[in-house]
């Protein structure tokens, strides 16, 4: 009686009916992966021919059409990875404590109005299109200076990293267990000492866990970069920062050489797109090595 | 906060309201920064709100000749292709998702797939555009428009010459991208249905879909529904990957096949490269619409998340 309340049908129209929805699911499995792994796929096979040590060593190559032989169409991507490490690493000065600050904050001080209200702005900030982050920072630092440059450029990469480190900081020092804060605070050590010599050294794992993943995400940033960075064909200099000239990044050159048509740029941008890509995969498995190791911690305490 | 603190009740106090107003500091920063980020980009857009006021999003010109700029055609580029990418990308990332929550025994090739997905949407926009611009068009332009032509090319949404970059190569990319978002916070939505809400339906006798379909979806109805909202919040603000394909014209789109400019794509091939102060604020004024668009799509997404998973400790 049951299976004619779950439908009218007979059983073996919803057997057959059963499966014909577990094979389509499957195949929506198969191809909606089948492109991702292209992707993937195509930036290895197509990088992997442009990529040699002079690629990492050498300035980017000036535009040649098929068949030039001039020295000047050979090189690499080293403005681009100076400016990137050059970038992303400014950034981090400001966006790690800041965003370590914040999460110790939403963590620790949860019940107050701010912590609600900051913490949601955060996540909002995390999803927020970056494109509009880099409009936002042209205004106030590209217009007032009337030039690009890494400092501009580093100021949008803070914004998109401060999130994603907030979020992971208030998240994994949740993860450490009450009973440690009152046994600490039991002993009659101050709030402040117990969060920074209790909770912060337990959960030391996940910060560094948000840390890796801000940077992974600022190094493949582009949007804002082109309206703030621009490019350069030379490696940056402490002119790039103050008083500030145009300063070349990785996923630049992936777009300014992919779109140019020449075919030594378009090269040139495939295996720039390998380098950033192998970038984030050994930041991934750096997470992942340090998630592992946060969860063996905890496991430990309990 | 220094060692030489250390015994003295009243410091001992006081550390803890340095502490507090520090870290507390950082927190009304980020605040701050989102209302500074609206102000300043209402501020910078005031010179073309006063010029064209409300016929800057029911214009369809884009003409720095005539000094007219009007944010239609891209406003349109921007939901139709978000609509494609959502219409593709949803039934896969929800496959994906069910085929991910529902299938028990095989934890090895489920824990596989999940970790795929999660280092697949890590990827930069910027590497799908360039895969999308040459890989992606040249099939499109030889395969699937002439197809699409020769089949269903009667209808005006498909009138016009296959070039591979237009509208909707940029829809397919946009498809690609958000089905890692997509599925991802679906799978943990469905991973928060209670298991008695299966078993109860095992109990009567059903089979797995029948389950999926009537205990599972419906209980998860509005977690999908914000997962959906958030792949359409990225798909919106995704900038780079639309840029390398959307073929970068100010003209209306006539039809799927036409070039066009979505509102994130005209900003990132434009800003800086206009004399013409108008323009500038134009494309402040654009980044403001961005801005309220990202705003009310975030927030509908995450209100009907967090109403599913309240007291789970996941969120998105």
């Amino acid at each position: 009686m049951g299976t004619i309340m779950i439908s009218g049908r007979s059983q073996s129209w919803r057997r057959n009916f059963d499966r014909l929805m577990k094979v389509l699911i499957g195949l929506s499995v198969v191809v909606a992966i089948v492109p991702l792994i292209l992707v993937v796929g195509d930036v290895i096979v197509q990088g992997w021919s442009a990529i040699n040590w002079n690629f990492l060593t050498q300035i980017a190559p000036s535009p040649c059409s098929a068949g030039d032989v001039s020295k000047f169409c050979s090189g690499g991507i080293l403005n681009g990875i100076e400016g990137s490490f050059l970038m992303v690493g400014l950034a981090a000065l400001v966006a790690v404590p800041v965003g370590i600050g914040a999460g110790i904050y939403f963590s620790e001080w949860p019940e107050s109005r701010i912590s609600f209200i900051s913490s949601f702005t955060n996540d909002v900030l995390a999803e927020f299109p970056t494109i509009t982050i880099g409009v936002f920072i042209y205004e106030i630092v590209v217009v007032s200076t009337r030039t690009y440059s890494a400092l501009a450029g580093a100021a949008a990469l803070a914004i998109v990293m401060v999130p994603i480190v907030a979020r992971t900081t208030e998240e994994s020092l949740k993860l450490v267990p009450t009973t440690l804060r009152e046994a600490s605070m039991a002993l009659g050590i101050p709030r402040w000492k117990t969060i920074f010599r209790v909770v912060i050294s337990t959960g030391k794992a996940g910060l560094a866990t948000g840390i890796l993943l801000a940077i992974a995400r600022a190094a493949g940033e582009t949007a804002p970069l082109v309206v703030t960075a621009l490019y350069s064909s030379y490696p940056p200099t402490l002119h790039s920062v103050v008083p500030g000239g145009p300063t070349a990044s990785v996923p630049y050159i992936i777009y300014n050489f992919g779109t140019s048509g020449y075919p030594n740029w378009v090269t040139t941008a495939w295996g720039a797109a390998l380098v950033l890509v192998t970038f984030m995969l050994v930041l991934n498995l750096a997470v992942k090595f340090f998630i592992g190791r946060k969860f063996a911690g905890v496991r430990a305490e309990i | 906060m220094t060692a030489s603190s250390k015994g003295n009740r009243g410091f001992r106090l006081n550390g803890d309201a340095v502490l507090k107003s520090v870290v507390g500091a950082a927190a009304v920063g980020i605040i701050a920064l989102l209302v500074g980020l609206g102000i300043e980009l209402a501020y910078g857009s005031s010179l073309s709100l006063s010029t064209f006021g409300l016929s800057f999003v029911t214009g369809s010109t884009w003409a720095p000749i005539d000094n007219i700029y009007n944010a239609l055609p891209f406003l349109v580029g921007t939901l139709v292709t978000s609509g494609i990418g959502l219409l593709l990308g949803l039934p896969l990332g929800l496959g994906i998702a069910i085929f991910l929550s529902e299938r028990k025994g095989s934890r090895a090739l489920v824990t596989a797939m999940g970790s795929l997905v999660e280092l697949l949407a890590a990827v930069p926009s910027v590497i799908y555009g360039l895969w999308g611009l040459l890989v992606l068009v040249p099939f499109m332009r030889d395969y699937v428009e002439p197809t699409l032509k020769g089949t269903v090319g009667f209808l005006p949404i498909f009138s016009g010459t296959p070039l591979g970059t237009d509208l909707l190569t940029a829809g397919v990319i946009l498809a690609i991208m958000i089905i890692p978002t997509i599925s991802a916070v679906s799978r943990d939505v469905l991973n928060a249905v209670p298991n008695s809400q299966r078993e109860a339906m095992y109990s009567l006798g059903a089979t797995d879909w029948e389950v999926v379909r009537k205990a599972v979806l419906p209980y998860a109805r509005s977690g999908i529904f914000g997962a959906t909202i958030l792949g359409l919040g990225r798909a919106v603000g995704e900038t780079m990957a639309v840029t390398f394909v959307i073929g970068n014209s100010t003209n209306f789109p006539s039809s799927l096949l036409s070039p066009g400019y979505s509102l994130t794509s005209l900003i990132v091939n434009l800003l800086g490269t206009t004399t013409d102060p108008l323009a500038d604020s134009a494309l402040v004024e654009i980044s403001l619409l961005l801005f309220l668009l990202a705003l009310t799509i975030n927030f509908l997404a995450r209100g009907l998340v967090w109403r599913m998973t309240r007291g789970t400790k996941f969120r998105i």
